[in-house]
């Protein structure tokens, strides 16, 4: 990593123009629909100044508050999964020729592309996700194809939610690798630091001053705050064997009555990479697409086979997620698959809180 | 999706009627060069495309030295209905093969256990016509076969053969049966006892229902038969078949790719468990 240096808030533009020049389409955050966005912008006045987002277990709302930020926010429903791993795309194309067809692979867009505000959760969750989806024997072409083309820039977490809890599982506030460049939001500007050989470059296009002692001790005071406030923790960062050892605990009963199985927080989970495969045809069936799309462990189709349900409760699709998470997850990827963006708290429409069932169910038995 | 991933168009070359649901397909795929070089072990699948329509992961019930390759396949759903109405010149796409295979290799020169239960098992029809062809390569072959209603046994004619072979052993049960049934009327797992092989010198394969399998290996252990030497193929919902859509998931393992054959020790306290 670079040295830290400074750009004043006025010449954030710049960074947008130079991206621009290079060809990258930026997608970064947005105040949309009572939420966090990102999206494609073009310029520094789209981000949300002055924005700020009050989120608990189940409720996500924005409010304003009257200084200069733009960064002063904590997540929203999506960051970068969708632009790596599309929510619905297609896979390959088939058409018949007369009693014969050929199928001709689809390929992914790859429109190099600069991702601006990502957090240190998001970074850990898509360094997971590049291992389960380019790590293996199989690499996924099409999630290769998006990946290949990102530029990272990191926005330190300086005002998590109380949904939050990055520190307690090691992924946050900080972003410590997997960035091109990271900044840290101050009343007045960024200081920045430049985390790979092409972050470097963009530095050089930059009008910067030199980082003071006084900002530096400001975002250190501002990270090391970050964390501090942050309340939610998981009980532990390896639940594996004492999750496994509890399938029978009461307390997932509990949690199953109050779970809709609506799979928002599979959806809005940043490590999730369950997907379905469907084949959409042409209505005289010449042709069809076969298409992957975002699946959920708590849906219906997910663990259907030969007319049968697999997992037919709630209780059972609920303890399916969370022992992939906590547990399994540490089997497959050598780590849990919470990075502690606390969204599934936030996003649930009844407010279960991760936190809270792992605690209830890891707690000391008599 | 990478190229190697996408469905190959394979003719069908012949059609065989099994049963009401249960029917056999022989393939051919259409490029010459792709079916020559295709080369998979039993145990293996095949995601199986009815165009249009969709994918089903089907276990490859053909030998490997078969000019052809075979899909036995149970109508159970929306493509495998679709797929039965298919007839010999027909087309369909096969992409694979995907999946751990059976330990063959592992059985040579042993006794080959194999138990299965429910109807067209495919993924042990496979393994019981792999030995039956290189008999000399392996000693005692056993199959043991439970069915709810004697009149779901398919193959009978094919059992009754075997029987006759010789250091071969076929013990078949059904839970219920007509006055004229040849074999035993009950569970099958009982019939492990009189199961004749050398324990110290066996390979155990099954397939079939999960809580039937984990009494088989629970039977097949007090014979004495090490758990390891046991090895069980496992169902679930595949999708992507290369460890990806995450439907297949049991416990940490991707039964796409780290299976479907498992050793018994790998999967055992999760299908002990049941439910998950
Ligand atoms: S499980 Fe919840 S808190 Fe953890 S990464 Fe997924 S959405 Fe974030
Ligand atoms: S079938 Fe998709 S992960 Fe196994």
């Amino acid at each position: 990593m670079s040295v830290p240096v400074y750009l004043p808030r006025p010449q954030l533009q710049q960074l947008f123009d130079v991206l621009i020049g290079y060809g990258y389409r930026i997608i970064g955050p947005v105040a949309r629909d009572g939420a966090i966005s990102y999206d494609e912008i073009v310029s520094a006045s789209a981000l949300p100044w002055g924005i700020r987002v009050r989120q608990e277990a189940g409720v996500c709302r924005l409010q304003t508050a009257s200084d200069e930020r733009g960064f002063a926010w904590a997540n929203g429903p999506q960051a970068i999964k969708p632009l790596v791993f599309a929510p619905l795309e297609p896979l390959w194309r088939m058409s018949r020729r007369g009693a014969n067809f050929e199928v001709e692979a689809v390929k992914a867009e790859e429109r190099p592309t600069a991702v601006l505000g990502v957090r240190a959760c998001d970074l850990a969750a898509l360094a997971l996700q590049d291992r389960h989806f380019l790590g293996g024997a199989h690499v996924d072409a099409h999630y290769a194809a998006r990946r290949e083309g990102l530029l990272l820039v990191a926005v330190n977490c300086t005002h998590p939610a109380p949904t939050c809890f990055c520190a307690s599982t090691g992924d946050g506030p900080q972003a410590a690798s997997g960035f091109d460049l990271a900044l840290t939001e101050l009343d007045d500007g960024y200081t920045v630091s430049a985390g790979s050989q092409v972050g470097e470059g963009l530095l050089s296009h930059l009008a910067l001053l030199p980082a003071t002692p006084s900002q530096l001790a400001g975002v250190q005071q501002a990270l090391h705050h970050a964390a501090a406030v942050q309340t939610r923790k998981l009980p532990g960062s390896n639940l594996h064997d004492v999750l496994l050892a509890r399938l029978d605990h009461p307390r997932w009963q509990e949690v199953a009555e109050r779970c809709l199985a609506c799979g928002n927080c599979t959806a809005v989970c940043p490590t999730c990479f369950c997907h379905a495969e469907t084949e959409q045809a042409t209505l005289d069936a010449g042709s069809s697409t076969h298409r992957r799309e975002w699946d959920s462990c708590f849906g219906e189709r997910h663990g259907y086979i030969h007319g049968k349900q697999l997992r037919p409760a709630t209780l059972q699709r609920y303890r399916q997620w969370l022992t992939h998470k906590l547990a399994t997850w540490h089997e497959q990827y050598g780590r849990s698959g919470c990075v502690g963006c606390g969204r599934c708290i936030a996003w649930c429409p009844t407010g279960i809180d991760i936190t809270e069932e792992a605690a209830a169910l890891c707690a000391p038995q008599p | 999706m990478n190229a190697a991933h996408l469905p190959q168009p394979a003719e069908i070359v012949e059609r065989i009627r099994e049963s009401d649901n249960i029917f056999t397909l022989k393939l051919r795929f259409a490029d010459a060069a792709y079916q020559a070089n295709y080369c998979y072990a039993p145990g293996q699948f095949n995601m199986v495309y009815l165009p249009a329509v969709g994918e089903v992961p089907i276990s490859l019930s053909s030998d490997p030295e078969d000019d052809h390759l075979a899909h036995t396949i149970r109508v159970a759903g929306r493509v495998t209905r679709g797929l039965a109405e298919l007839k010999s010149g027909d087309s369909l796409g096969l992409r694979g093969p995907y999946g751990r295979a059976w330990p063959l290799a592992s059985a040579l020169g042993k006794d080959v256990v194999v138990v299965t239960g429910g109807l067209g098992c495919a993924p042990v029809l496979a393994v019981i016509h792999y030995v039956l062809r290189r008999r000399s390569a392996f000693r005692r072959l056993v199959v043991i076969q439970g069915v709810k209603h004697g009149h779901d046994l398919i193959w009978a004619a094919a059992y009754a053969a075997w029987a006759q072979q010789p250091d071969c052993q076929i013990l078949v049960a059904a839970d219920a049966a007509d006055a004229l049934w040849p074999w035993h009327v009950g569970s099958a797992i009982p019939l492990i006892e009189q199961a004749q092989f050398d324990p110290a010198h066996a390979v155990a394969m099954l397939c079939g229902p999960e809580g039937m399998m984990v009494a088989a290996a629970r039977a097949l252990a007090a014979r004495g038969l090490d758990e390891s030497a046991i090895h069980l193929s496992l169902e679930r919902n595949m999708q992507c078949a290369v460890g990806l859509c995450g439907h297949c998931q049991l416990g940490g393992h991707f039964i796409c790719r780290d299976g479907p054959v498992f050793a018994y020790p790998e999967v055992k306290l999760l299908l002990e468990r049941g439910g998950l």
